[in-house]
């Protein structure tokens, strides 16, 4: 009993996560012509656009409902109410999005009632949908925020108005921007009628501005996500979202709405997948171009199978994509030795037992809950050949001189963390490449003579 | 000009140079939903504190706050790194609802007797005071069983501005300095303080002073060791940059102690030099400190000037926007920016005072713009409307001159180049230099309206 004491009173040193309103921001910036705002400290907003900024090298305007001293003892209902009327006057918003915070959410700060009979109608047609999300910081971790909010949108704003769609929803979960441009290539590709709720392909990865822009373009129109309800289907990415609730689920238990609850597109098996859930719901095969791009990359998994064999990763990140990229690694030969996540869903061993049977014997260390300095200890012990996930490895990755392969989120030391593609046939071509490449790299630079043939 | 709305509200923190009478609103919270570029009270804490690098510096909260401030300042270490990990309690609902004070002081004897270090810091985050942890009282029990100095820093996001966390963390040193022996020190010793070693600045400045003939007892808190803050009230002057952050300590020394202090800045020749004057000028019986400081203030700029020349050639005749954290840094900023032939159009701060603002008003050309805790739509409003070649700022105002075409030199504490000092005006012209004269621009759609001739140096 009393270790159990110890082991629960530890402190998180190097977190390998983020807070849930983090998560909650990168979805109300992927709606069209949408804000955030955080009803709590002006930190909370100026830490999270820093962190974003960092990463998608992007203006990221996010609200604050600025508590003060009086907001905390009172209540934040009045400076929650300017916040949403000098939003509207700044940036003339379709949606606002209000995350909690830890703050709030402590002096049991209840949204959706202070704002009771904010809407269009008791306002005029022009006032923004609100959205509001309940993220307290203190529970789950920024993917937690990212998939409630995709919750909390489709819980308000879909409904079924018996449309004659042949709308597929998809819910992609928290992909690069180039990762979810690619997603709609591929289902446009079917010919078919989508909704991507969240899409901030184009509102986290814009060009440059000829007129300025309040709030970026681009994002998941409004009336897509209010159409929801009658779309023929709903995809939605990952395998341990599958075990919560989600988007998907609810538009199935309310509308009736299928469900299909996949993987992370990455890599074959993961990608082919996708594309069959795409086959039967639309009825359309696979486009060529796919069949193409599946051929190219099996070409190269076989020019480049044996320098990747039985190497070891250390993979860390979001539980899923910790999941989806291990079934990428192992159906390319590489043992994803320690798989890490500040994460504590409990479903990662079981997830990742599925895809590696054998995960025990062949010495895979699972990790949950981990932070950076249990992951360096655990990788310290097992030498292993590259590092896979977000920049904050970098530190373990160089002090063991080992390489980093930088994918997720964040990437705070390289350029391009946006434009990392990580699904589809064409995400593993680009991984396999980069991790082929570095493994062949490395023993070039270590080797004595540095053949310049592989 | 642009169709970009400015809050009423928000009029009141923004002056335009020649128009009408200058009664600046400022030092006040920021406007909810305004999207100010500010942070919280546990920023300024975390600011000030973070780079004492033998220290360990647990962050009491959920993971948010220790998450998004691991690493984040480029403040060098001659020797320990303790600074530059990040800890947290990682409070979970079960600690809200039951208290943290359990896990606070579980997690401060795990790290204290895995890291050893030579104090401790434990900030309190917005619920802290909510959920009524008596954190004094841990840190007390801690200091007590460890044998270390453990501090409270009372930085709830909420109470205040990050001015307010200036404060506590100046108070939370204040425990620390005068508990060390002040036996080696001699006559000529300063504090230097409001200095944070970003890119190694502090050494740069510290070695001007002790080729001046000084001894600088503590760097607050660049470089920073815990033992030289205890001893640091053995100093005879406090020269303190960056005032805002630091100057409670110093006004706490002066009444404990009756150490003196000067403000200073490093920031372009002019002002650097003003500083090591004056520092000088404090030490009047010893003639020989003038004497080699007027030597190191001649061979510094006859090293610098020829290229610092040629930067201002090819600058001349541009306009710069610049946005920084405290006041004073602004001031330095636009008389270097003007010692390269560039013009500012626009000048703001997070954290000015009613006397920042006068001066930076008396200073500033007819036309220019100044702000108080700005939001990114006003910047972008003004930045184009003055027609802004430079923006001077942070990472969050890097994105907004890019997406307009306008160069950049980012002057914050993330930084990798060092900018103060001789040497750090050469970088500054050379970071501005490589910024503006890029031929990238040519293809920003912003820039095609008002292309420039772009003459290389």
């Amino acid at each position: 009993m009393k270790t159990q004491e110890k082991i629960e009173y530890k402190a998180t040193s190097n977190a390998c996560k983020q807070c849930s309103p983090l998560g909650a921001s990168f979805v109300f910036r992927g709606i069209e012509r949408s804000i955030p705002l955080l009803h709590g400290s002006q930190g909370c907003s100026t830490y999270i656009r820093r962190y974003l900024i960092s990463h998608f090298n992007e203006p990221v305007d996010i609200a604050c409902s600025n508590f003060t001293e009086e907001t905390a003892v009172f209540g934040g209902g009045a400076n929650l109410k300017l916040a949403v009327e000098n939003i509207i006057k700044q940036y003339k918003p379709e949606l606002i999005g209000i995350a909690t915070t830890c703050l709030s959410e402590t002096i049991g700060e209840d949204v959706p009632m202070i704002l009771k009979g904010y809407n269009k109608e008791n306002f005029d047609e022009n006032f923004p949908e609100i959205v509001s999300v309940s993220t307290p910081s203190y529970s789950g971790t920024h993917i937690d925020g990212f998939h409630g909010a995709v919750r909390a949108v489709v819980d308000s704003l879909s409904v079924k108005k018996k449309t004659n769609t042949k709308q597929i929803n998809i819910f992609p979960g928290m992909l690069s921007p180039a990762d979810l441009r690619h997603l709609k290539e591929i289902v446009s590709d079917f010919s078919t009628d989508y909704a991507m709720l969240p899409d901030y392909s184009d509102t986290f990865d814009g060009p440059l501005w000829t007129e300025y822009q309040e709030i970026p373009e681009g994002g998941t129109k409004i009336e897509k996500i209010a159409s929801m309800g009658d779309a023929v289907a709903s995809i939605e990415f990952g395998k341990i979202l599958a075990g919560k609730e989600s988007a998907g689920k609810m538009l199935e238990s309310r509308f009736n709405v299928p469900c299909h609850s996949l993987g992370l597109p990455i890599g074959i098996n993961e990608t082919d997948a996708f594309l069959k859930a795409l086959e039967t719901i639309t009825g359309k095969p696979v486009p060529e171009k796919y069949i193409q791009e599946r051929g190219r990359l099996i070409d190269s998994y076989a020019d480049g199978h044996k320098y990747v064999f039985d190497a070891r990763a250390v993979v860390y990140g979001e539980e899923d994509l910790v999941t989806g990229l291990a079934s990428f690694l192992s159906e390319v030969g590489i043992i994803p030795i320690i798989c890490a996540s500040g994460g504590e869903s409990g479903l990662l061993r079981q997830k990742i037992l599925d895809i590696i049977p054998d995960a025990k014997d062949v010495g895979i260390r699972i990790i949950e809950g981990a932070d950076f300095v249990e992951i360096g200890k655990e990788a310290k012990k097992i030498d292993p050949d590259f590092f896979i996930g977000n920049s904050k490895g970098y530190r373990i990755a160089r002090e063991m001189k080992k390489p980093l392969i930088r994918v997720g989120f964040p990437v705070h030391d390289r350029l391009g963390g946006a434009r990392i593609v990580h699904v589809g046939y064409r995400g593993a071509q680009q991984l396999f490449d980069t991790i082929s490449n570095t493994i062949i790299a490395t023993r070039q630079e270590a080797s004595p003579v540095g053949y310049t043939y592989m | 000009m642009t169709n970009i709305p400015i809050l009423k509200e928000r009029k009141k923190q923004i002056y335009h140079k020649g128009e009408g009478v200058f009664d600046l609103t400022c030092d006040t919270k920021s406007l909810a939903g305004s999207v100010s570029q500010r942070a919280c009270v546990f920023c300024g804490s975390r600011v000030v504190l973070y780079p004492i690098a033998d220290a360990l510096h647990l962050i009491h909260g959920p993971i948010g706050c220790a998450s998004y401030t691991w690493d984040i300042r480029g403040a060098l270490s001659s020797g320990p790194e303790l600074h530059r990990m990040s800890f947290s309690t990682d409070l979970r609902e079960r600690d809200i609802i039951f208290g943290g004070e359990k896990k606070l002081y579980a997690s401060l004897v795990q790290l204290i007797d895995t890291y050893r270090p030579n104090a401790a810091f434990v900030y309190c985050t917005c619920i802290i005071g909510i959920i009524g942890d008596d954190v004094d009282s841990v840190c007390k029990r801690v200091t007590e069983e460890k044998g270390i100095p453990v501090l409270p820093v009372h930085s709830e996001g909420f109470k205040g501005t990050k001015k307010d966390g200036y404060k506590a963390a100046c108070e939370s040193l204040s425990m620390l300095v005068g508990t060390g022996s002040v036996e080696d020190i001699g006559k000529y010793a300063i504090n230097i303080m409001g200095e944070f070693n970003i890119a190694g600045e502090a050494w740069t400045i510290k070695e001007y002073y002790e080729n001046m003939g000084l001894e600088v007892v503590a760097v607050f808190t660049g470089d920073g060791r815990v033992e030289n803050i205890k001893r640091s009230h053995g100093a005879l002057l406090n020269v303190v940059q960056c005032s805002g952050s630091i100057l409670r300590l110093a006004q706490i020394m002066e009444e404990k102690y009756g150490i003196p202090y000067i403000r200073v800045s490093y920031f372009g020749i002019e002002d650097m030099s003003k500083a090591l004057y004056d520092v000088a000028a404090h030490f009047k019986d010893n003639l020989g400190i003038m004497k080699k400081t007027k030597e190191i203030v001649r061979n510094e700029i006859d090293t610098i000037y020829p290229d610092l020349l040629r930067y201002k050639k090819a600058l001349s005749g541009r306009k710069a926007a610049i946005y920084v954290g405290g006041a004073f840094k602004a001031f330095s900023m636009i008389k270097a920016l003007r010692s390269l032939g560039i013009d500012v159009v626009l000048a703001g701060s997070q954290t000015g005072n009613k006397d920042d603002y006068k001066v930076l008003r008396d200073m500033c050309d007819e036309g220019t713009v100044i702000l108080d805790d700005a939001n990114p739509l006003e910047l972008s409003k003004y930045c184009i409307e003055k027609g802004a070649d430079l923006f001077v700022g942070g990472v969050k105002e890097r994105p907004i001159a890019y997406k307009l075409g306008i160069a950049f030199c980012d002057h914050n504490h993330e930084r990798k180049i060092s900018l103060a000092g001789y040497s750090g005006m050469i970088n500054l012209a050379k970071e501005v230099y490589s910024s503006v004269l890029s031929p990238v621009w040519k293809f920003a759609p912003q820039r095609m309206i008002s292309q420039k001739n772009m003459t290389r140096r």
